[in-house]
This record gives structure tokens, sequence and C-alpha cells, in this order.
């Protein structure tokens, strides 16, 4: 990375530090800076108020000499006369150390805890770079996170990026305190947490902090925390600087690194906000249509690289709004993440946890990630048929509704019955964890109340594993 | 020398003062840095620039240098099992000079300039030469012959030619008689078509291995096809089957705005899979241009020209290439993007106005032609393009656009995926225009009555469709026995025929024959069928029949041992439903 940082910073002498009394025009977020010279694109600035105090800004748009800034802490109190404004000559750095792990940050990565100043070890460009395809690693590792809906159906692995589509209301935040208490690589190695809260609550900040206290975690979470009453624009910032730090822990430092953002839907309410400020075209929804883009450059920044020990995995969360999944943010997300985990109203109302809904679930990485040597041999035959059945219980719910549970043969009524339990137990698991064999073996179980003969996707493993193959002659059957 | 100095910069777009001179399109150097970039907008003195690399850094004032080129691909010996950027710069080369991260202004050359490549002349000295003739040939990897071949706008007689032996890419080939050299490799702007003789009509399909498409929805060689679906329906899967088992000489994926661990996926995979019809490895035949969604929107935006010209340039050759581009939705949002940045009136969905016609101009250049030059070769670039409407939402620009200039619709369908059903193919909404130029070609190769058991299987599942619908009016029970029996061999159709496992050794790839044979099986079962409830048999006694599981089995049965198989069990399959006793 120190290449990287080399190339970032802006050197040139023209750019010292230097300050300007030209304020010319405030809007939203944004203000206008005239007659400057040798501003860089990307610029930080600080702009030092009437009042003293001192705010923290980034060139958005430079034009001749009028630069566009944005103000991450809000406009409030700026004024175009007394206002000033001087330009840092660099773009937004972070700087990083070991000792940051165990830190609460604020969301442009200053501590805000009563704890030491932290001696940086390095001082990175929070941008970051795209790491080159060819020398990354291709993620294979198996991560346990005790969670048969996740584990069994919908494999998480190291490096992957894996969101929690949630709703409003919606226990995702419990979802992920339970992953980061449970998660568990083959090895038995513990996560490092990177943790971006942007725009969350008071309460959901407190309720991850007393979980992290609770299990002991603490000491090996880097928590970055921009509030819902913290100033928007800043979280702007947050996730950028969050994987900065994951990126120097996992690649630099050799830690696995899980990173939590949380929640990504404020994350691209702030961009959107800037983005009419500035009068832009607007895309679908008034969202920018670099969105896909600028999402992108967030989320990629996970995975392995070549001849190195760490890695960056993923688990943002966003609420769908209105629960709608074709909504721009959770439909863009969706087409750069390596699949995602969906939570249903319809579950949580009857009382199953966690509420995941596991037909429109995916992981791609899956297969990189099961069968033997890695989980267990029937892993994938498993999943499949629980898919299929789950998918044929669930289409006929739709035909009771209409033609009474009468009309239905006694198959269909156990593929009926299949589906209820599939929820109760696999899914609705409650707070235990589950390691990845008994999740399986609980999954036999239940696929041994269907027809053999319907237990097409698993026929191979029938013999080794169906609890009813050793009492019963299931050759005829088949 | 254009040099001019920057005046604005927004995003990945600047404007540069002072580049009175500057064409359209043409490729500058902006900043301290020397950043890639493309003018897009002219005017009076002041040029937009459209820069392939991230800009933070840039200053007002910074050096602005005209190239006066477009932007070119390098075309010569060693293009094959490498992997470009989006510029056709090679990853494994950036990699080397600046590490495991991507950074700016890396310069770096598309071809290896040292390696030594077996040169065999075919022209002789005296010759005269014209655009398109081979001046000799070079083995690239284990299968393919790389025809050196006369670039446009050269011809005259041959003063001197090199002898076989052993050279570098820079090598000068011939002279001519007046005094213009011709060297081994040629360049070509990516915006333009590459020259050819003439377009032919398509006829030989191109086979997919995918039962549904080859079966059902086959295109042919130098035809496109579009693949839209919502995420998770299996796009890139799709599109990694094709370039894996396609029938063709050569491969061209490009990863336009996708993920960096597909592109991982794939460099990792390729090199260790093995062409199904030479042996060699995949990667011997395919070249990868990755632009992963992070990597700069500029260079997304020109990715898949890169892709389609390195196209060209092999079925210059004579050969038969396909060209994947996962997903054509990135290229048209980078378009977008930049058009915003412009501050262009937009059109629908905030695209460009001229989204469309940008569309029209690359889907065209796929096709069949006979090249340039005095010995003819046949040759085609068959395009299949992923596109990813927003919210699954087929109704977009995007999508429609792209329809109107493809001639197949291969639509992935989110209920299907959802319930694990793979490829996600719509077997509903899908459609296909090669189907009588390749048929044909299916009634001499695979069967004379192919055609009828694709039409009566179609009916079938169009059929279950309608069905499905009372279905879910009055339930199951009122349907009559010969329309349940058409929901199960319906069913069988979808789990035995229509699915396929792209991760199975045997049943990722499906030759049209045992395709044809699974049809005809399952369909000679439903005519049997027919007959027994006709006799007063009852559905559940036939459907009980052990041979139901055999035909399951039979995708992933190895081929010959599956055909085999089948052409018994067509024989012996109405004998054994006869003798079910009415009871």
């Amino acid at each position: 990375m120190a290449e990287q940082t080399a190339t970032a910073t802006v050197e040139a002498p023209s750019l010292l530090t230097t300050e300007y009394r030209t304020l010319n025009y405030v809007t939203g977020p944004l203000i206008f800076v005239n007659n400057v010279h040798g501003v860089a694109y990307g610029e930080m600035v600080d702009i030092n108020l009437p009042n003293g105090s001192v705010r923290t800004g980034q060139v958005l748009e430079v034009a001749d000499d009028i630069a566009v800034i944005q103000v991450f802490e809000g406009t409030q109190g700026i004024d175009t006369d007394n206002t000033s404004v001087s330009f840092r000559g660099e773009v937004a750095m972070i700087d990083v150390s070991p000792e940051l792990l165990g830190r609460v940050l604020n969301g442009t990565g200053k501590p805000i805890d009563s704890g030491p100043a932290i001696v940086p070890e390095k001082r990175l460009d929070i941008t970051g770079s795209p790491i080159n395809p060819y020398t990354r690693d291709k993620p294979a590792d198996f991560i346990e996170t005790g969670i048969s809906a996740i584990d069994g159906l919908n494999t998480l692995v190291r490096g992957q990026k894996l969101p929690i589509f949630s709703g409003s209301g919606l226990p995702a935040n419990e979802l992920a305190a339970q992953i980061i208490r449970q998660a568990r690589v083959k090895s038995g190695e513990e996560f490092a947490i990177v943790f971006a809260a942007m725009g969350i609550t008071h309460r959901e900040a407190a309720y991850f902090m007393s979980q992290f206290e609770r299990t002991g975690a603490l000491e090996r979470v880097v928590f970055f925390m921009n509030l819902a009453d913290d100033p928007t624009v800043e979280r702007l910032l947050t996730p950028k600087v969050a994987l900065t730090v994951a990126e120097y822990l996992a690649f630099e430092k050799d830690l696995q690194v899980l990173v939590v953002l949380s929640d990504m839907t404020n994350y691209c309410e702030a961009l959107r906000e800037v983005s009419t400020a500035r009068e832009e075209v607007p895309g679908r929804r008034g969202y920018p249509g670099y969105m896909y883009t600028d999402l992108s450059t967030i989320y990629e920044r996970a995975g392995r690289i070549k001849g190195r020990k760490g890695s960056v995995t993923q688990l943002p969360i966003l609420s769908m709004p209105d629960d709608d999944i074709t909504h721009p943010i959770p439909d863009l997300t969706g087409y750069i993440t390596e699949g995602q985990i969906v939570l249903s109203r319809h579950l949580h109302r009857r009382g199953v946890f966690p509420p995941i809904d596991t037909l429109p679930c995916l992981s791609r990485l899956m297969n990189l990630g099961i069968g033997e040597g890695k989980t267990r041999d029937d892993h994938r035959a498993v999943a499949n048929q629980l898919y299929a059945a789950y998918a044929q219980g669930r289409d006929l719910r739709r035909l009771v509704a209409i033609v009474g549970e009468e009309a239905l043969s006694d198959t269909d009524r156990r593929f009926l019955r299949f589906a209820d339990d599939f929820e109760k137990t696999i899914v609705g698991q409650g707070d235990e964890g589950r390691t990845i064999e008994q999740t399986l073996d609980l999954s036999w179980e239940l696929m041994a109340g269907l027809p053999m003969s319907e237990l097409k996707r698993v026929r191979d493993f029938i013999p080794k594993y169906h609890p009813n193959a050793k009492t019963e002659d299931v050759g005829g059957d088949l | 020398m254009i040099a001019g100095s920057i005046s604005k910069i927004t995003g990945p777009v600047v404007i540069a003062r002072g580049m009175a001179g500057a064409k359209m399109y043409d490729v500058v150097r902006v900043g301290r840095w020397g950043l890639m970039g493309e003018v897009i907008r002219l005017e009076g003195e002041s040029a937009t620039i459209q820069v392939y690399e991230d800009t933070s850094g840039l200053i007002v004032g910074d050096l602005v240098e005209s190239t006066e080129h477009p932007l070119t691909v390098e075309l010569g010996p060693g293009l094959l099992s490498s992997i470009y950027d989006g510029v056709q710069r090679p990853l494994p080369v950036i990699a080397a000079q600046t590490g495991d991260y991507i950074t700016r202004g890396t310069v770096a050359s598309a071809l290896d300039r040292e390696r030594l490549w077996k040169f065999t002349p075919v022209a002789e000295v005296g010759q005269s030469i014209s655009p398109g003739d081979v001046l000799g040939t070079t083995p690239e990897g284990q299968t393919i012959i790389h025809r050196i071949m006369v670039p446009a706008g050269k011809s005259g007689k041959i003063a001197t030619i090199i002898p076989e032996g052993e050279y570098t890419v820079d090598t000068v080939v011939v002279k001519l008689e007046d005094g213009t050299e011709i060297g081994m490799t040629q360049r070509w702007p990516v915006r333009e078509g590459r020259p050819y003789g003439r377009k032919l009509d398509p006829g030989t399909p191109f086979l997919t291995g995918m039962r549904i498409l080859d079966t059902f929805f086959p295109i042919a060689q130098g035809g496109n096809a579009i693949i839209p679906g919502g995420f998770g329906t299996g796009k890139t899967v799709t599109q990694q089957s094709l370039a894996k088992w396609a029938d063709v000489d050569i491969i061209i994926y490009v990863g336009c705005g996708e993920r960096g661990n597909e592109m991982t996926e794939v460099l990792a995979e390729f090199p260790e899979l093995e062409d199904p019809k030479t042996g060699a490895p995949l990667m011997d035949r395919t070249v990868l241009v990755a632009n992963t969604s992070n990597m700069p929107v500029a260079a997304r935006e020109a990715s898949i020209y890169t892709g389609v010209t390195l196209a060209e340039y092999y079925r210059d050759m004579g050969y038969n290439v396909a060209m994947m581009a996962d997903s054509t939705s990135r290229w048209g949002e980078a378009l977008r993007e930049i058009s915003g940045r412009l501050e262009e009136m937009p059109g629908e969905e905030g695209y460009p106005a001229y989204l469309a016609t940008r569309l029209a101009a690359f889907y065209e250049r796929a096709g069949r032609v006979e090249s340039l030059g005095s010995e003819a070769r046949i040759g085609s670039v068959t395009m299949v393009g992923a596109v990813s409407p927003a919210g699954g939402d087929m109704s977009e620009p995007m999508t429609q656009n792209s329809l109107r200039v493809t001639g197949a619709f291969w639509a992935l369908d989110t209920s299907l995926a959802h319930r694990r059903h793979f490829p996600a193919i719509s077997w509903t909404k899908s459609y296909t225009l090669y189907l009588a130029g390749v048929r044909s070609w299916y009634e001499v190769e695979v069967a004379s009555d192919w055609q009828a058991y694709r039409d009566r299987a179609m009916f079938i599942l169009q059929k279950e469709t309608e069905l499905q619908e009372i279905v879910q009016l009055v339930g199951p029970d009122a349907l009559p026995e010969s329309e349940k029996v058409i929901l199960e061999v319906a069913r069988m159709l979808r789990e035995d025929f229509l699915q396929q496992f792209a991760f199975d050794e045997v049943d990722a790839y499906c030759p049209p024959k045992k395709g044809y044979w699974i049809l005809r099986t399952i369909m000679a079962f439903y005519d049997a069928a027919v007959g027994a409830l006709n006799r007063g048999v009852s559905l559940r006694q036939v459907l009980e029949l052990p041979i139901r599981d055999n035909i399951a089995g039979l995708k992933t049965t190895p081929h010959e041992e599956a055909i085999t198989h089948m052409q018994e069990y067509v024989g012996t399959l109405a004998e054994e439903i006869a003798g079910i006793e009415v009871l």
C-alpha cells in the first residue's frame, strides 16, 4: 500500500496550506469558494468558523478558480464574510495502527473514547485503490456462523461480501450481533471486527456495544460511530475510513477481518443529499446516476490477496424502504455483492428468529466453501433438496388457501408440513448456535418426513445419512 | 503537439483549455501522473475528456497532452490467454509493476515484447498483396494458428520477407517495393468495426451444451443474444458456462463492471479446464478483459469495444469467435454516468438519448463474414450480452433497446432461480429468431425429426402453464387424467431435461444428440402413458414405473452410454406400459 500513499498525496509545492476568505455561496451541505489556485480534486479542507470552531470538508469539483466543497459537519453557522477556508494539500487520509483495535472512533476516524492518542504507524488514503483482479485470491474458506439458514443454505466464505436486506423494525442488528458472536473459521481463528455505524440510533449502537462487552469481543473491535444525530455528510467518509482500516489489518497485519456496515441505506441517503445540493441530473428515485460506481468502491473492498494471510469479509446491513427489494439501494447492492440474506416480515410476525426468508437468499460463493474436507460431502445436495422441497411447500400453501387442505394428496400434505417445520426448526433456531454438522443432521431428520422417492436431489446420500436408511430397505423405494 | 491545461474537474470528467486541433475520441494524457483519457466533447478550444483513471489529486492548470490518436488496441500474437483491463493493459504486468493494487498512470505494453514466435512465411517475394492477405503464420497456444495479415490501407508488391525462424512481435515481416514496412502486429481503433469482405447469412448453430438453449432457443454462429435477469438469477454462471463449453475457436470474455471475486474464479478455473474439443487448457483459446465495478468507470465504457475489436481480429483470421459481455448494463450505466457529468439532457430513466444508437452499433459488429484478402476466409463473431435490469424489470431501456437489435432473448426468471431451477431461463418468455436458419443443420447432424420433438415438448410446457392457472383456481383433482399426465410429463421435462447442473462433471455439457434423445424418450413415455390411460389404466400406475427414475438419471450418465440406454428405452417403453393391467 506504500505506493498508493505516495501517489495519492498531493505533493506540489503550490499546495502548501493556503487560507482563503473568498467564500461566496452556501447551499445545503455545499460551499463555493472563489479565487482559489492549485486546488486538487478530492482535497481535504478545514473550514474556520467565526465562532472559532473548525469543520472538515472535501473538494467535490474545481472549475477554473472556483472550488465546490462539501462540508461534513453541516453548514450551519457558516457565513460568507468571516469564515475562512484552508486547503490541506492532501486527499482524505487516516492514521492507522494496530492500536486501533478496541477503540471507538467517530465517523471520520478520530478517537472519541477517552483512550490515549493513537500513534500512527502509517497514513493511508481512504479511497483505496482497486485490488488487481489478477492478484486476488479465490475465497474458499468456510465461515461457520452458527446459523443454519446461512451455513446450510447460503454459506458465507472468507473474503465474501454478503449483505443483510432488512426492513424497518426487523431484527437485522440482532442477527448481525449473533453472527459476530459465533463466526468461526475452521482453523478456529477469531475475527477482528471493524464496525461502521452510519446513522443508526444511540439505542442500536449501545446494543452492539453491550454485545461486544458481554462476549469480551471488545478488544478485537474497531468501532466507527456516526449516529443518527451526527452530521449526515460525515457518513460518506465512514465506510471508506472503516474499510481502509480493515484492509490494513487484513493485508498488513494478517488478521481475518469481518466488516459490518450498518446501515447502508443511510449512506445512500447522504449521497443523494449531496447530489441534490449539486443539482445533478437525478437517476432512479432521485439517487445519483453514479451510485452503482460509488457503492462498488465500497463493497469491492472485500476479498483475499494472493500471498497474504488476512482477509476482509463484509456484512453490510441495509433497510429496504417499504420492504421493497427492487428499490435502488437493495437492487444496486445485490448486483455488486456476492448474494444476500433477506429478512421477512411475515416470519418475524410469526415469532421466527432469525426471520430469514431463504427463497430470495443467495450466496454466490457457496460452492467454493462447502463439500468434503470443508463442510460435509452431502452439503450441496442437502441444500438443493431443502430449497426445492421448501419452494414446493410454499406453493402448496397458496393452493391450500383456495381449495383447502382436504383437496391435497398425501404427498402434498407432507410437503406442506415440511415447509412449516422447516421454518420452525431450521430457520427459527433462536439464540443458539449450531455447528454445520448439526444443521445438516437436522435437515436429514426433516427430510425423513418426505416420501423417499421425492428426495431426488440427495438420492446418492440416502444410504449414508437418511435416518431411516439403516432400519428400512430403501433400495426398492428408490 | 497539442497541449492544454485543466480548467475543470468533476469526477471522471475533466475539461481542458487550449486544446485547439484536438479531435473527438483522441486519447490524451492528463496531469502529473499522465492519466489516460479520451476527448468526448469539443467546444471552441476547450475539450471535455473522460479519464480512465481516478482523478483525485488533479489540479486546475495541470498539463493535458493529446496523443493525436484514437483509442486503439494492439493486435498480434500473444493476445490469447492474456488478461487485460478495459483499455488493454495486461493486469499481470500491472501487478508486477505496482503490486496488489492498481495504481494510476501505469503504462504497460499489451503484448510481450521479448517473447519469440516461430514464424513461417506464406507469402513470397514479388507477390502482390492487399489488406487481409496472410503473410505468414505462427502457432499461438496448442491449437490456434495465428495468421499475420496485411493491415488495412497497405498494399503493393513484396520486396523482402523474413525467412522461417523465431522473432519478437516488433519484427518487420515484410517490406514492400515502395518501402512500406509491415510488422507482426497492427493497431486498430476500438470504436470502429474492422473491415471485411461481405456479410454471410448465419447457418451453423452456436452450440452451447445447454439443453434449453441448444434445443429450444438456438442461435447461429455470428448471431447475437442477450441474457437479462435480476441479480441472483444466474447471468454470470450462464455466461461462464457458455465461455467454457461453446463450440467456437476463440472466446473473448469481457467482465464489464462486475465482481472482482468472480473474475478471480474465472482466472483460477480456466487454466485448469480442458477445451472439450482439443483437450488444451481453456485459457489457450480465451482472452479476458476484466474491468471490475470498482475500477474506473470510463475504462468500463471502453472495455466492451476493446473486447469486440479483439474478437473481430480473430474473426478475420477465419475463426469462429464468441464474445461474452457481462454485463452490458454496467456499460450503459457508465454511459449514463458520463452523460450526467456532461450535463446532457437525459432520456428515459436518465440514460442518454443516444443509448439505442450506441447499442445498435455495438451489436451489429457481430456476424459471420467473408474476410478481406485474395483468399477469403470465413469467420464469425457471436455476441452474448448479459443485461442486469434494475429491479428485474425488463421494461427498462437497456433491455428494451437491446431487444430491438439482437436476435435472441434468453430471459432469466427470478422465480425459477428462487426454486433453484437452473439454468433459470424462462421457456415462456425467451425467443430466438435463428431457428429457421439453423434447422437444416440439426436435421442433418442430429435427427431428421428434431424439430417435431422440439415443438411437441414446447407445446407440453406451454400447456402446463395454462393448466397451472386452472389448478391454482380449482385444485389439481378437478383436472381429468389426460391433463394430469401433461402436468407430470411437463414436470419431467423441467426436472430431467431443462434443469442442468453447471457444476456436475457430466451434466455441465450436453451434446445436442443426447438432448434430442432425452426429449425423444420423455415424449415416448408420454405417448405410451396416454395410450395406457385410454385403456383405463390409472395415472398412478403409470407413474410408479421404475423407468421414470431411469430417465431422471440420464442427464448425469456419460453421453454415449446414456444415448445407448435411451435407444433401448424408446423401444421397450411402449411394451412396458402396455403391459400394465387395468385395475
